[in-house]
């Protein structure tokens, strides 16, 4: 397929290529009336799960943050570090024994129209039955101006089971309604 | 299931040039990731222009550690704004990556994400929006002072989803 890009500068290689090791298993996009989003029946057949979103929640509050359940488990087994910049300090933090994993900003009702919070979360080796499940997540939200303008995030969370994961429900921290406007993706990668 | 990840363009540079612009990015796909690998002429980092639009419509926060001082810095209303907290020396190597959610999306401004490692100054992380719903047709990258070098390496990606 010819790429449809343009590319100024010099020594151009514009050639696409296709890999099969990054797959699409299922996208949701929020309905503005539910709180949580969930992707079921996640085949084991990859090494790594990857998801991608936008996301915006109907709080009354400027900001909000990603959780999410493994399985529906719903006992004290989820353990998070985190690291923040809000444009003025950094901040560290983390907790043991939680019933839900906590995860990065994304932006409220309150914050600035249209503005979103983004996240990339690895999933390592979410198909083992042998070790616990390690995420790891990059996000964040930025607003411009008001209060809660930004904050940029370093996730690690720990679940502590050796099933392998098979569900992911995603939810707001102020249990709160995705908007229409959120859309998680979810991908799978796979090993050699 | 489909085959989601792949290379748009990419382009390394064989002699110092002013500026690396990706233009007409196809909306068919749902994400776009860009890798830089900057080698500069002088001293500087990388500002980015989206649809070649230079007016005050960025904003971004990020926080860096830089081997003794963990911090956190801010820009709001700001003109094409830098990727990266820390300038680069014409001897220093660094990699950015960006993740650009929902690009073509109509109804959203554009919130991009990007981590960016220089060790031979710091590493930082920063969330930046573009306050505009249009789809992003183009991403220029420039450094703030001077030129690349050569060697400079910039490769975009699209992901689809299902």
């Amino acid at each position: 397929m010819t790429p449809m890009l343009g590319i100024m500068a010099s020594s151009i290689s514009g050639s696409k290529i296709s890999t099969s090791s990054y797959e699409s298993i299922a996208t949701a996009t929020g309905t503005g009336s539910s709180g949580t989003i969930t992707f079921s029946s996640i085949p084991a057949t990859y090494s790594h799960l990857q998801i991608r979103c936008i996301a915006r929640t109907d709080t009354g509050f400027a900001t909000d943050y990603i959780q999410f359940r493994f399985n529906s488990d719903t006992g004290s087994n989820y353990t998070y570090h985190g690291l923040e910049g809000d444009g003025a300090s950094t901040a560290a933090f983390g907790a043991a024994s939680q019933t839900v994993a906590l995860d990065t900003n994304i932006t409220g009702s309150a914050a600035t129209a249209n503005a979103m919070g983004a996240a990339v979360i690895d999933i390592i080796d979410y198909a083992s039955t042998s070790k616990y499940k390690t995420v790891r997540t990059i996000g964040g939200q930025d607003q411009n101006s008001g209060s809660n303008t930004g904050q940029i995030r370093l996730m690690s969370n720990l679940w502590l089971s050796t099933s392998a994961i098979n569900r992911i429900d995603l939810t707001s921290y102020r249990s709160a309604n995705w908007t229409t406007s959120t859309t998680f993706a979810l991908y799978g990668i796979k090993g050699a | 299931m489909a085959s989601t990840y792949e290379k748009i363009a990419s382009t390394t540079l064989n002699s110092a040039t002013a500026s690396i612009t990706f233009s007409s990015i196809p909306n068919t796909y749902t994400d776009l990731v860009l890798v830089l690998v900057p080698k500069y002429v002088s001293t500087t980092a990388t500002k980015l222009t989206i649809n070649s639009d230079t007016t005050t419509n960025y904003s971004a926060t990020w926080f860096y550690g830089d081997g003794s001082t963990a911090g956190s810095f801010r820009l709001s209303n700001v003109s094409p704004v830098i990727i990266n907290y820390f300038n680069n020396t014409s001897a220093q190597s660094s990699m950015n990556i960006l993740n650009f959610q929902n690009y073509s999306n109509t109804t959203t401004y554009k919130t991009y994400i990007s981590q960016n490692n220089n060790a031979g100054a710091g590493t930082d992380a920063g969330v930046f929006l573009w306050r505009n719903t249009n789809a992003i047709t183009s991403i220029k990258l420039e450094p703030g002072t001077g030129n690349y070098d050569t060697g400079t390496i910039a490769t975009i990606y699209g992901i689809l989803k299902a």
